[in-house]
């Protein structure tokens, strides 16, 4: 079981998380950040594994993994 | 539960000037991971380019010196000859290394400097407007090849890196891509091996990282990431070359 807290006012919306997190956890948010672009969000879910795909290629280093 | 992954130290923890999705945040990343697993936060001494990493000593935590537009490798000799215990890396783009320093770089490799290089190849001149760069690919549009580079015009992508592994003073070089987390993995490791070179004074030691531009390539980052898997190895293959 893993779990992942994004920063999403660093966030720059690059979606690089969304396409290579293998469970579809990580998807767009609605709500702007203060940079005026479209942070990520994640579903908690006990099935994430905590592979850590998506913090390896956050080009911002935006996204901290737990497990 | 536990932390797994977060910012390395050698990383400040702030926000770059970078674009959305461009491959200089993960080689950057990765460097700082690297020097904090090696334990040289206190040796490392980084020469940042001119180009869009210009301000790299802003996002490192560690020591770092600017050189003038393709002359890291000069700034870099000078440094580790007066202070031989620092561990002293450039860092440098395709524009930097391989247009205008392609001088500076091919003495200090045939010097066989006892260095560590890191060279990111986005095929482009990003800083500047995205003008083709000497690792542009054939038919590659950019700012000066509005139809595309050709060979009659251009000449041919620069494999500077194949180039520089024929001088006998050159002892590792590897390219790797930032394109998937595989290559990035193997990024790291090859980052490492030339960092770890340089300790064991093994000497000059150089690493390519195949590395995305979304927007001089004019591609949304996910798509950058399979223009390197399907069109840039293809020019440049990845792997050990010396
Ligand atoms: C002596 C000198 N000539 C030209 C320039 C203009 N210039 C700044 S960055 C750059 C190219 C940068 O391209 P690259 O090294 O590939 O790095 P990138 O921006 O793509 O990361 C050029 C030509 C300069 N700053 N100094
Ligand atoms: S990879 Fe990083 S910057 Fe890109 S959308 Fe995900 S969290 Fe944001
Ligand atoms: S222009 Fe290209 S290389 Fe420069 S910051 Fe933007 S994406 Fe990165």
């Amino acid at each position: 079981m893993g779990k992942i807290i994004i920063n999403k006012e660093r966030c720059k919306g690059c979606m690089l998380c969304i396409t290579f997190c293998p469970k579809g956890f990580i998807s767009a948010d609605k709500k702007l950040n203060k940079k005026g672009v479209k942070p990520v969000k994640f579903e908690e879910n006990p099935e994430c594994l905590g592979c850590s795909m998506c913090a390896i290629v956050c080009p911002d280093c935006c996204i901290e993994v737990y497990k | 539960m536990k932390k797994i992954f977060s910012h390395p130290k050698s990383l400040r923890n702030i926000s770059t000037h970078y674009c959305s999705g461009c491959g200089h945040g993960i080689a950057h990343r990765l460097i700082a991971e690297v020097v904090d697993e090696l334990g040289i936060r206190e040796r490392v001494i980084g020469i940042c380019p001119v180009g869009c990493a210009v301000v790299a000593y802003d996002y490192w935590d560690f020591d770092c010196s600017e050189a003038a537009h393709g002359r890291g490798l000069a700034v870099a000799t000078a440094i580790k000859r007066v202070r031989p215990e620092n561990i002293v890396f450039t860092y440098q783009g395709d524009g930097d290394l391989a247009a205008i320093g392609t001088n500076e770089t091919i003495h200090a490799a045939n010097r066989g400097e006892n260095l560590t290089v890191i060279f990111i190849n986005n095929a482009v001149y990003g800083m500047t407007g995205g003008q083709m760069a000497p690792t542009t690919l054939l038919g590659q549009k950019t700012a000066t090849t509005p139809e595309g580079r050709t060979s009659l015009m251009q000449g041919w992508p620069l494999k500077i890196s194949e180039m520089l592994a024929m001088l006998p003073g050159v002892k590792y070089v590897e390219r790797a891509s930032l394109d998937s987390p595989g290559g990035i993995i193997k990024s790291k490791k090859a980052i490492k091996q030339a960092f770890e070179n340089q300790i064991n004074k093994v000497g000059f030691s150089l690493v390519e990282l195949l590395s995305a531009c979304p927007t001089y390539w004019n591609m949304p980052a996910n798509q950058s990431l399979e223009w390197i898997k399907n069109s840039m190895i293809k020019e440049f293959p990845l792997g050990k070359i010396k």
